[in-house]
């Protein structure tokens, strides 16, 4: 038996509630809260879909560290569970956070390839060597989860702030060979809520599911961005 | 609450957001929306991950890949639609390329193949093993450009309303508020998916419940050849979760308990790589006959792919090897992956024609949830996201079509008055002693029992049973949480509903249809009866349960000839 604690809230008061479930060996945390939901309180409201770590659901704060419930074993954890909504989002009920913000702050830097000659009716193959793919591939496999802004002592503090994932999208587009929008993003990230913003606490590649590194993202985009000020600043 | 768009989008999987694009690309005037029960990229579709279906290269033809198709579907497809089908494909995996997909690459810098099964070319199209996943996050983020295309994440459909024989809107839930929205359009669009999660050993996303095609069911569209679900090689023990046939395709090894490959025995020529009917029932032999390994969950299958080597592994199933570590305690490095064959795809769907047409006016489905026919009574890998790619841009380009000539769908006072009642009165707001997590539970036993790879008239009858008695005891079930705000449990209620009467037509089109073909294969008939049953089966709903009638194979080139490989 595990003893999962789970924070809830019901749109009004948040509370702490205890329940018991029969751990097995591989059994997850994902398959604890269903179990939870299909046999003690039917009302646990969670989030979860592909149980296989590549849809970003189900990412909260378990034994105080964000992590996909789905990949979490419980065993590995001990007998006792923590369950907790991600920090930085507004809580809408029991483990479901608001995304709005965060998914419109992906969306404002721009995350898509950028290039004038390409056309609807007649795509033509771009050509990309492995060594020009292996330049941006890390950062495409961000599932945009929400367990990197939840640690961010940036985004905790500053509204505004664009956060780890966005800025690790933002960088993703900039360093792939087919694009040619990198002097808007560089603009987007060095604005007043972009990378000069972040404390470089590196919290969010330590706790990114799928080793995205955003920090990495961060550092290499103020790079960019510095020189490309000082580029306009003395008007190469 | 009322909205209006022109065109309604159920769905933002790969078909829903392609159909989104298309049909923004047709007309920056018409508004478009697309509605969904997650955010887009939570979707079902990132989990595909060997490749999508392309003729790009020299020695390929789409009459290569058009019969590969057919010959696979064991002569139930459409040709007319697959000769369609193949010939759109490369410009999908072209224009995904210019937006900015990340494509795995040959040295050259060419976009790279591979091969997969049942298919004669190496043409399944990839970014490593998470292909699904790069497409949608692709298409979504493409879709941020178009300023006439409106997400709504996180909207839980719960009808389709039809006025004359011609579509006039959508009712979903706001899971966030937990208000009932009416979408009023003139042209609405399904690609809600399949219906996986009627088993209980399936690759498929908790979320995939066959919302959309119970909809369209209970509203008198026809459901086309249900009776044909595809198992899938390699489920991970003991989740499900898929190990792609990209493994098998990389050069992987099936292994029984005394080591043996023995896909030598049923398909001497293709080996692993034959199309997943043919595997999948050789690996069941296998168990069944008592060569399968013995492990903690039951009897499984090997999965070797030992001999490809760390560094192939490491580029080519990434995905792979992560999952096999994190949920099966396995480094295929190391060891063989323990596998069986799992529910993976809904071969049958809404009944459209080639142009995503249903039956009904300003009406269209796309993707897993449509049934054109291309993929017969068994898909080829690779062939679905090319499927949801190119049906999906018809779907929007043909809509937007229509929506520009046609006239505001309207919802009336008193279809809104009755459709809130239905769900919070009767639904939500009532008593009963009856568990909706026990009905699914007891559906997916019988599922996984009765409607598997090996099916029979007597368990085939048993199931039918079971799923009517499960339907009469759901007329008794109670949602505890009575609350609106974020109801998953009245949410999964309702999905339990919808999963409950496409089991039903699941069942007894299986029943009916006394033959083997493809993925439907019945011990007491095995097999292909081209003279009584090369025809479609069609699905109409009743109070009563469903009534069937079947309508003829369009054959353009290619007889149906004995299927070996």
């Amino acid at each position: 038996m595990a003893e999962f604690k789970i924070r809830r809230f019901d749109g009004k008061k948040s509370f702490w509630q205890t329940f018991e479930v029969p751990a097995k060996k591989g059994m997850t945390v994902l398959e604890g809260l269903y179990y939870i939901k299909e046999n003690l309180d039917s009302s646990l409201a969670f989030r979860a879909s592909c149980r296989m770590g590549i849809c970003g659901s189900c990412a909260m704060k378990i034994n105080g560290k964000p992590r996909l419930a789905c990949e979490t074993q419980i065993l590995f954890l001990g007998d006792k569970i923590t369950v907790e909504p991600l920090d930085n989002f507004r809580v809408i009920k029991d483990l479901i956070t608001d995304f709005e913000g965060f998914f419109a702050k992906h969306k404002a830097v721009k995350p898509y390839l950028i290039r004038e000659d390409v056309k609807y009716e007649e795509p033509k193959e771009l050509l990309q060597t492995p060594e020009e793919l292996n330049e941006y591939y890390v950062f495409t496999l961000c599932i945009k989860c929400g367990a990197c802004y939840s640690v961010c002592p940036a985004a905790a503090t500053l509204d505004g702030y664009l956060g780890p994932a966005a800025m690790a999208a933002a960088y993703r587009f900039c360093a792939d060979s087919r694009d040619k929008g990198n002097e808007e993003r560089y603009e987007i990230a060095s604005s007043s809520n972009g990378v000069w913003r972040c404390h470089l606490a590196m919290e969010c590649s330590e706790v990114c599911p799928k080793n995205v590194e955003p920090a990495k993202a961060v550092q290499m985009l103020r790079r960019k961005t510095a020189f490309s000020i000082l580029k306009s600043i003395l008007r190469w | 609450m009322k909205v209006q768009h022109d065109i309604v989008i159920v769905g933002a999987g790969l078909a829903g957001m392609r159909a989104a694009i298309a049909a923004a690309e047709k007309s920056d005037e018409l508004s478009i929306a697309i509605i969904a029960k997650t955010y887009p990229i939570r979707c079902h579709s990132v989990c595909a991950e060997g490749g999508t279906a392309a003729v790009l290269r020299e020695g390929d033809s789409f009459d290569l890949h058009a019969w590969d198709t057919v010959k696979g579907s064991d002569f139930l497809a459409d040709q007319d639609a697959v000769e369609f089908f193949v010939r759109e494909c490369p410009k999908e995996i072209l224009r995904l390329d210019n937006w900015g997909c990340p494509w795995s690459r040959n040295e050259d810098g060419t976009i790279a193949q591979r091969p997969f099964g049942g298919h004669s070319f190496n043409r399944a199209t990839f970014a490593k093993d998470r292909t699904g996943f790069h497409e949608v996050h692709t298409l979504y983020e493409r879709m941020l450009m178009y300023d006439n295309i409106e997400i709504y994440p996180e909207y839980f459909i719960t009808n389709l309303v039809i006025e004359e024989n011609a579509v006039q809107g959508v009712s979903a839930i706001e899971l966030k508020t937990g208000n009932l929205v009416f979408f009023e359009a003139k042209a609405v669009i399904f690609a809600t998916g399949g219906a996986g999660r009627l088993y209980g050993f399936t690759t498929y996303s908790h979320q995939v419940t066959g919302d959309g095609l119970a909809i369209a069911y209970r509203n008198g569209i026809p459901l086309k050849d249900m009776e044909f679900f595809q198992f899938h090689p390699t489920g991970l023990i003991p989740s499900g979760i898929l190990m792609t046939e990209g493994c098998r395709g990389e050069g992987g090894y099936l292994l029984n308990k005394d080591g043996e490959r023995f896909m030598k025995r049923y398909a001497p020529e293709k080996m692993e790589i034959a199309p997943r009917d043919v595997v999948s029932r050789a690996m069941w032999t296998e168990i069944i006959e008592g060569r399968g390994l013995e492990g903690e969950y039951g009897p499984y299958i090997a999965l070797d792919l030992r001999h490809l080597g760390e560094e192939k592994i490491e580029e080519r199933l990434p995905l792979i090897r992560d999952a096999a570590i994190k949920f099966a305690g396995v480094d295929p490095v190391e060891e063989p992956i323990p596998v069986k064959p799992v529910a993976h795809y809904t071969m049958g769907g809404i009944h459209t024609n080639v142009r995503c047409e249903t039956t009904v006016k300003g009406f269209f489905a796309a993707g897993e949830c449509a049934c054109v026919s291309i993929h017969g009574a068994n898909r080829l890998g690779s062939n679905s996201t090319a499927e949801c790619l190119v049906f999906g841009r018809v779907a929007g380009e043909v809509a937007a079509e229509y929506a520009m000539n046609a006239k505001q769908g309207r919802i009336s006072e008193e279809f809104m008055k009755e459709e809130e009642s239905r769900i919070y009165d009767g639904l939500l707001g009532k008593n009963g002693d009856e568990s909706p997590y026990e009905i699914k539970k007891e559906l997916n036993e019988t599922m996984d029992k009765n409607m598997w790879i090996f099916r029979e008239e007597n368990g085939l009858k048993e199931a039918v049973k079971k799923i009517q008695e499960l339907k009469e005891r759901y007329k008794n079930v109670e949602i505890n949480d009575k609350t609106r705000g974020f109801n998953t449990d009245l949410m999964m209620a309702i999905e339990i509903g919808y999963m409950l009467d496409l089991a039903e037509v699941v069942a007894i089109g299986a029943l009916k249809r006394q033959e083997s073909r493809g993925a439907h294969y019945r011990l007491d008939y095995p097999k292909r009866d081209d003279e009584n049953w090369l025809k479609h089966t069609l699905a109409y709903y009743t109070p009563e349960g469903p009534r069937f009638d079947y309508i003829p194979v369009t054959i353009t080139k290619w007889e149906p000839v004995e299927r070996k490989y």
